[in-house]
């Protein structure tokens, strides 16, 4: 079934860190992943892991404190990475690959109607003119599940559950092959939150959009996940099929991050993580996760490399 | 690519042992009882004549006993946090009864609200916004000692350091001096704890404490919240979205939606045994981590909960209600039934 899928995006050692006045924050320190056509990968990591960081670093939504932007971002043959900023914008974002950020449906422009703001990207990116534009938004609208009429209302006349279709509909207006969406459902209630998931599975397989999912909910990014990536500390620690990883994850971190879910329908006691993720100021030297782990030993002071078993990878020593 | 759909069903539902112990609901004295409030705000057209209400929440009764824990499961705009903030003493109710520990509260003198409110404990939703940021933790938990009326420092110094042992903020010297932003997300939630612990309340009203929280804290409070309610025989009101934190806290289970409790039950039995369609719909919608989610699409109820301005004539869910009986739930609101023993379901399928 998971036959070695048309590569869409490869990413080599993505390094995002940021300078501040205490000292360089290493926000995203060596990230490798992969991902082929109309797949999902989930990103899941605790608050302040990098996730946010990371959705940046793809988009090259930088702020301006960069200290080191490095690494092989290869989206479709091109390493998106050598292009300049303007190469970038003109080609690449919105283009192939667009952003629903966090907290989209509050980021909405209160004084366009919601018709003409998702027109938009398609207008300046597409080089549509106003009524082609609109007539691709009403076909986008049809795929989200907002009724026709929505074209006309401002954002405040919307629920947030339409409000977050809408910053949907507008990551999708210019067809982009890749979707990145940094907690799409955070914010939404738990019958919006299923709905808002169904909307993402039926968009993978009628539009064969591929997704990278970001988010610190795991019970609900299983809903859309092909793969899963669980990054702790800025780097990415496990990653391998969900059908794989959910029922048996393999290094500590993920094994006892799935142990603290509650769950409905067992009645296996959760557990909890002892201690606090390490500063990513002054990351620990050798395994990240070490100083909380379980299974540690003299090893663990120095950094594992990523280990491979199968079509997953492991950074930890216990897999060496 | 043809996705089936996947329907809930009970058989799904495997037995709940987590609370084992207080399985059975006793009826014992209550702490706390509720009669039949109304919360209403009242809406302005320009700031005169009075373009309707608000009916948040529209007639809600029960009854909380000593040591009972409670939890309140609805979506945002339900009305629960109107609920909440009336038993909170907050905001005053429209029309019906607080009773706590035998005395009626709508009548009560300032005072008296004021030594209410001392008798509740709350604990919000996003510790970092509720905790004054100028504050040092020393500080935040003395406050509510001061207010009420504790003289001796030395007494005061006692009890801080005595609930921030309680909540496992040690060693204590170490987060005295501590302002907010300088502890983690659950050290803050257990601050927070630490200040509504402090008055040695009876009862804890407790406001999504673990939604913003990272998974692996969340456990680590829910737990510290079940240790101090088991240790100081607390009455809790826990009120959430999240089905699936609920059984490690709650005897006993309140459904709410459009402003009124539709379905009462124990814990495992509404969990094992769901009656109401829009609890269904709740539990069909929360997902267990596995790997096979992807496959199925959730069948869910349309549509949105109703405005509590004009709420649907009839039964509150009736418009998005797959089960809907034309001519009966579109006319007349359902009454509460008890199909089985302390069950209770406002819906004419049980009648």
């Amino acid at each position: 079934m998971t036959a070695p899928a048309q590569s869409l995006l490869h990413i080599e050692d993505l390094v995002l860190h940021f300078k501040t006045s205490r000292g360089v924050v290493q926000a995203v320190d060596g990230v490798d992943f992969d991902l082929g056509v109309k797949r999902a990968v989930v990103i899941l990591g605790e608050s302040g892991c990098g996730k946010t960081s990371l959705s940046r670093a793809l988009l090259r939504l930088l702020p301006r404190n960069v200290e080191k932007y490095s690494g092989k971002v290869v989206l479709q043959g091109t390493d998106v990475m050598e292009l300049s900023d303007e190469e970038y914008r003109t080609s690449v974002r919105w283009v192939s690959m667009s952003l629903v950020p966090q907290a989209a449906m509050n980021s909405l422009n209160p004084v366009l109607t919601v018709g003409d703001q998702v027109a938009e990207p398609a207008m300046v990116h597409l080089g549509l003119n106003r009524e082609d534009a609109l007539g691709v938004v009403s076909k986008m609208f049809k795929h989200v599940g907002i009724p026709n009429d929505f074209m006309e209302r401002y954002p405040f006349e919307l629920s947030g559950g339409m409000r977050q279709r809408v910053a949907l509909a507008m990551a999708l207006v210019t067809s982009p092959g890749l979707i990145v969406l940094d907690e799409p459902t955070s914010a939404l209630d738990l019958l919006t939150q299923a709905n808002i998931m169904n909307v993402l599975k039926r968009l993978k397989h009628e539009l064969g959009t591929s997704f990278i999912l970001i988010t610190h909910d795991i019970a609900t990014s299983s809903e859309l996940a092909d793969e899963v990536a669980i990054m702790y500390a800025g780097q990415i620690v496990e990653t391998g099929c969900a059908r794989d990883f959910f029922p048996a994850p393999l290094h500590p971190y993920s094994q006892m991050l799935m142990a603290s879910v509650p769950r409905l329908h067992s009645d296996t006691d959760p557990m909890f993580i002892l201690g606090q993720p390490p500063s990513l100021m002054n990351p620990p030297k050798g395994c990240r996760f070490a100083a909380r782990c379980p299974f540690r030993f003299e090893k663990c002071s120095e950094e594992p490399p990523v280990f491979r078993k199968g079509n997953r990878s492991i950074k930890c020593w216990l897999h060496a | 690519m043809n996705i089936p759909v996947q329907y809930f069903s009970h058989e799904g539902l495997t037995a709940l042992s987590i609370l084992d112990e207080q399985d059975e609901f006793k009826p014992v004295e209550s702490l706390l009882s509720i009669r039949d409030l109304h919360v209403w705000y009242e809406l302005r057209r320009f700031g005169f004549g009075r373009a309707g209400h608000v009916k948040a929440v529209d007639g809600v009764s029960f009854e909380l006993a000593h040591g009972e824990t409670i939890a309140v499961v609805g979506e945002s705009g339900c009305g629960k946090s109107s609920l909440m903030k009336t038993i909170l003493g907050l905001h005053p109710p429209t029309s019906g009864e607080l009773i706590f520990e035998g005395e009626k509260i709508s009548i009560f003198s300032d005072a008296a609200l004021q030594e209410y409110r001392f008798g509740i404990g709350y604990v919000q939703q996003d510790p970092y916004g509720a905790l004054p940021p100028f504050m040092n933790v020393e500080k935040i938990l003395e406050e509510p000692l001061v207010i009420s009326g504790v003289k001796d420092r030395t007494e005061r110094d006692r009890r801080i350091r005595r609930a921030m042992t309680e909540v496992k903020l040690h060693p204590v010297e170490d987060f005295l001096h501590k302002f907010p932003h300088m502890l983690s997300g659950g050290q803050q939630q257990r601050v927070v704890i630490a200040r509504a612990m402090i008055l040695d309340p009876k009862m804890i009203v407790a406001d999504e404490p673990v939604s913003m929280l990272d998974a692996s804290v969340r456990v680590e409070i829910l737990k510290l919240l079940h240790t101090l309610q088991e240790r100081y025989h607390l009455s809790v009101l826990y009120i959430t979205h999240d089905l699936s934190t609920v059984k490690y806290f709650s005897a006993r289970i309140f459904v709410m939606y459009a402003g009124l409790l539709v379905e009462k039950a124990e814990t495992r039995k509404l969990l094992e045994h769901p009656l109401h369609p829009y609890t269904l719909a709740l539990l069909a919608a929360t997902s267990d981590p596995d790997a096979r989610n992807s496959e199925v699409y959730r069948e869910l109820p349309s549509g949105e909960p109703p405005s509590l301005v004009n709420p649907p004539k009839g039964c509150r869910f009736h418009p998005r209600c797959s089960r809907a009986m034309s001519g009966l739930c579109d006319k007349e609101a359902p009454p509460e039934f008890e199909p089985e023993p302390n069950h209770f379901v406002a819906c004419w399928l049980y009648e």
